[in-house]
């Protein structure tokens, strides 16, 4: 074979057109995907930020030699990092090989269809608009000027509070909210009848009076779980640059939910279509289709091939078996609704039946805290909600904004019901320490302890 | 993009390739680590270990800062998804007694990096100095014939390793404003000049006297001798040349070598005012009041003969006069009487006379934090008016 097979980068752009065309026959539907070669060190930085530029904080720092630390003990290997838009942004490492970029290309044209059809993410998407890297860099230039500006310490005070709070959003509300409105609604209007009028003039006063008062309605109205947009609203004493902070964290969040809620069903979709157009591509020489499919068997494998036994789930794997395995059994065009309509909740509780979970030897096992890990009986219930308890409320504890009091205190209130348990006090004091900082008033976080009294913490 | 050239061809590197945010990111988070070093200051004074002849650096171990973020209390057990070959009762791990606790230690899920964060001891002088918002203090100046070269004026002649090429450059700029040739000429070029200046003579003398007499543990001692150290680092601040005297006293007076002075155990009891008399000795035969800033730190648990009062007070009253400063701390492990000792009360009436002159009471090691700060505020108040 004359053709260099790996290499770098070797010419897989060659493919581009080719694989795309294959996609669109196939059936796919995607908004165009902007594909660009990266170095290895930058891949790992836009694994780290989440967006290839995002705003400056240490935390970053702290994850970024965690994951230097990873690479350097080989343990992972960034191939792909996509963003979805229109045009998509897909940035390949140029440490793969020509193999590996033919998988990856089709791979990433996997998730282009998914997120450009998926309810979830067209719904966010909505939002937040088709071009999120750019909103990212552009947040990151507001954040430097405001460094100029106000100085690097009351920003990163800012960027402290609404980066812990980055998954307090509520994705059911809208990105651009309307305050609430400022008084009750009015009574129901009163008719103005004979009775009315004989009321009236019997007591003029109490009649008047019930026309006249408008009640304040209280803020929040209702308990508010989107810390983020309460606090850049309603915080007394925050300066405005500040509230554009917590502003430019929220809309990120927007656009990293669908990513988090519907990450089984992306990358198995993915890594389905990536194996089915590598089967398809006759243009790919034998022996880059050979490479590849030994690189896609290492993706979606279960556990490490030394390993009988797996203490975590390799979404990619389950993904993809269950994607297969409703494609076989209700065609394609059922899939295609199923990842237009769910997200991981829907899609875990629906399609990971008992005869798959037993086929993918999929159980549930109980860790105590002196080491003991210990198979559980068989329940596909536990199942599905062992899988999907990490996944529920972006992953944080389901925490509210209960009152805003007048002299400007804010009262949190934190859900232990549907929690289960109540929260991690160091942490949570700390994390109180963050928002005080910026909110500069008490605030107070009301939970339950170890033995479920109630509990309030204050910010110290 | 996608028919764009592969990065690192020719000189058209992407930002990417010359600037990390990650690297960036973690600097920020290396200056976070250090400031919150830098809030147990007395903790890292306190540690005697610090004081190694030659360590000019202290190394603390630091773990990673946690961004934190609301999260549920660690439940007792847990429940997680595995996959494999395992039956419903299989034990995948035995429980040990012991895992518990280490997991408790927290951190461990991430991986739990420790790190070793390396500290110049100037730069604690100087957060010291900073915290304690001092003064800088005013050194008795007196002449000298210590001359030293300074760097003064340039010139268009000179040695090349003189050459300054920044300034040289700007002339080339300069005269290429107003049109001349392109590449430097012998007119463009700067060379750095030196002048011989003569320097005031900023000497200082450091006397450390301790009571090595049998009440004094090896506890006490090292609480002084922590306490000495970090009086010589703040004093080596503002003095090129300082000397240091180690004098120690039982019922007699030695003068010591620094290695040996804290090695010195004694018996019997305590006569303060032989220390202070071989102190006296001292300054007037080496040092002259009048070109040297003379102080004097005393460390004793307290206890003075009585009989003593009367000599120890008359050589401390000439000692103040000659002395920029005088501190005595009194080190007392065991229980502390704040001072109504017969050593405290000889310091208190000196410093009751206007004469500058400070007292302390250290009774553990977080102690030679307040002291060192005491003492460096008590002598830049001595100092200030003057």
């Amino acid at each position: 074979m004359s053709e260099p097979i790996t290499g770098p980068a070797g010419d897989w752009r060659s493919y581009v057109r080719n694989m795309e065309d294959l996609a669109a026959r196939s059936g796919m539907k995607f908004d165009p995907v902007e594909f660009e070669a990266v170095p290895d060190t930058f891949m790992m930085e836009i694994a780290v930020y989440g967006l290839p530029v995002r705003m400056p904080h240490w935390s970053f720092g702290v994850r970024y030699i965690y994951q230097l630390i990873q690479r350097n003990m080989g343990n992972s290997r960034l191939f792909e990092v996509v963003f979805p838009g229109n045009p998509g942004h897909a940035y390949l490492s140029n440490g793969n090989g020509l193999a590996e970029n033919v998988l990856v290309t089709a791979h990433v044209l996997g998730h282009a269809d998914f997120s450009r059809n998926n309810l979830l993410f067209r719904r966010c998407q909505a939002q937040v608009s088709e071009h999120i890297v750019e909103h990212a860099a552009s947040h990151a230039r507001q954040i430097s000027q405001a460094i100029e500006t106000h100085g690097p310490q009351r920003v990163e005070a800012a960027l402290d509070a609404a980066l812990a709070l980055e998954q307090h959003i509520d994705i059911d509300q809208r990105l651009r909210r309307e305050r609430y409105p400022e008084f009750l609604p009015d009574a129901k209007a009163l008719v103005d009848d004979e009775f009315r009028r004989r009321f009236a003039s019997l007591d003029p006063v109490a009649a008047h009076g019930a026309f006249e008062t408008r009640k304040r309605a209280p803020v929040p109205p209702h308990p508010e779980r989107d810390l983020l947009w309460f606090m850049a609203h309603y915080a007394p004493e925050m300066e405005s640059w500040e509230r554009d902070i917590f502003l430019a964290v929220r809309e990120e969040s927007f656009y990293f939910y669908p990513v988090f809620a519907t990450q089984i069903m992306n990358e198995g979709w993915a890594s389905y279509w990536h194996a089915r157009l590598l089967r398809e591509a006759d243009f790919v020489p034998p022996q880059a289709y050979v490479d590849a499919i030994k690189c896609h068997s290492d993706v979606v494998r279960p556990m490490a091939s030394d390993q009988q036994i797996a203490l975590a789930v390799n979404p990619y794997h389950l993904g993809f078996s269950l994607w297969e395995k409703i494609i076989e059994s209700h065609g394609m065009e059922a899939a295609r609704r199923i990842m237009q309509e769910d997200d991981d909740f829907g899609f875990v509780r629906n399609h990971l039946t008992r005869e798959m979970a037993e086929e993918l030897g999929l159980f549930r096992f109980a860790a105590r805290s002196d080491g003991q890990i210990k198979v559980m009986e068989r329940d596909l219930n536990g199942l599905h909600e062992a899988l999907l308890a990490p996944k529920y409320n972006f992953g944080a504890p389901n925490i509210a904004v209960s009152q805003l009091r007048n002299d400007g205190s804010l009262e949190l209130e934190h859900d232990h019901v549907t929690d289960g348990r109540g929260i991690d006090v160091e942490r949570s004091r700390k994390v109180l320490e963050y928002i005080r900082r910026v909110w500069r008033r008490p605030v107070t976080l009301h939970t339950v302890d170890q033995a479920g009294a109630a509990l309030a913490l204050a910010a110290p | 993009m996608t028919a764009s050239d592969d990065s690192g061809s020719l000189g058209l590197a992407r930002w990417y390739d010359l600037f990390s945010r990650g690297a960036r990111d973690w600097l920020r988070h290396d200056e976070k680590v250090r400031e919150a070093v830098r809030e147990h200051l007395p903790k890292i004074i306190a540690n005697g270990d610090v004081i190694n002849d030659s360590a000019r650096s202290v190394r603390v171990p630091v773990r990673m800062l946690e961004h934190y973020h609301f999260r549920l209390r660690n439940p007792g057990d847990s429940q997680g998804v595995g996959q494999g070959e395992a039956k419903p009762g299989d034990v995948l791990a035995d429980g040990t007694p012991d895992h518990g606790s280490h997991k408790g230690e927290g951190g461990q899920g991430d991986g739990g990096i420790q790190l070793m964060l390396e500290i110049k001891i100037d730069d604690i002088v100087d957060w010291l100095w900073e915290e304690m918002q001092l003064p800088n203090l005013k050194a008795r100046v007196g002449p000298s014939d210590d001359s030293d070269w300074v760097r003064e004026g340039w010139d268009r002649r000179g040695a090349r390793s003189r050459l300054d090429r920044r300034r040289s450059v700007k002339e080339l700029v300069k005269r290429q404003g107003l049109g001349g040739p392109k590449t430097f000429t012998d007119e463009d070029l700067r060379f750095r000049q030196l002048a011989r200046r003569r320097q005031p003579a900023v000497h200082a003398v450091v006397f450390f006297m301790l009571d090595v007499s049998g009440s004094m543990s090896d506890r006490d001692r090292k609480l002084a001798k922590t306490f000495f150290f970090w009086v010589v680092q703040g004093l080596r601040r503002e003095y090129r040349s300082l000397e240091t005297v180690f004098v120690a006293h039982t019922t007699e007076a030695w003068e010591f070598v620094e290695t040996d002075f804290f090695q010195v155990t004694g018996t019997g009891g305590t006569v303060a005012s032989t220390g202070l008399n071989k102190v006296r000795e001292i300054i007037d035969a080496r040092f002259n009041p009048a070109r040297h800033n003379v102080y004097l730190f005393y460390a004793s648990d307290g206890d003075n003969s009585i009989g003593d009062h009367a000599p120890a007070q008359e050589a401390l009253d000439d000692i103040a006069t000659k002395a920029c400063f005088s501190g005595y701390v009194e080190v007392a492990s065991g229980l502390s009487r704040q001072l109504a000792t017969e050593t405290g009360r000889l310091f208190g009436d000196a410093a009751a006379n206007d004469q500058p002159v400070a007292s302390y009471v250290i009774d553990d090691f977080d102690g030679v934090w307040g002291a060192v700060r005491h003492f460096f505020s008590a002598e830049a108040k001595a100092l200030g008016p003057a």
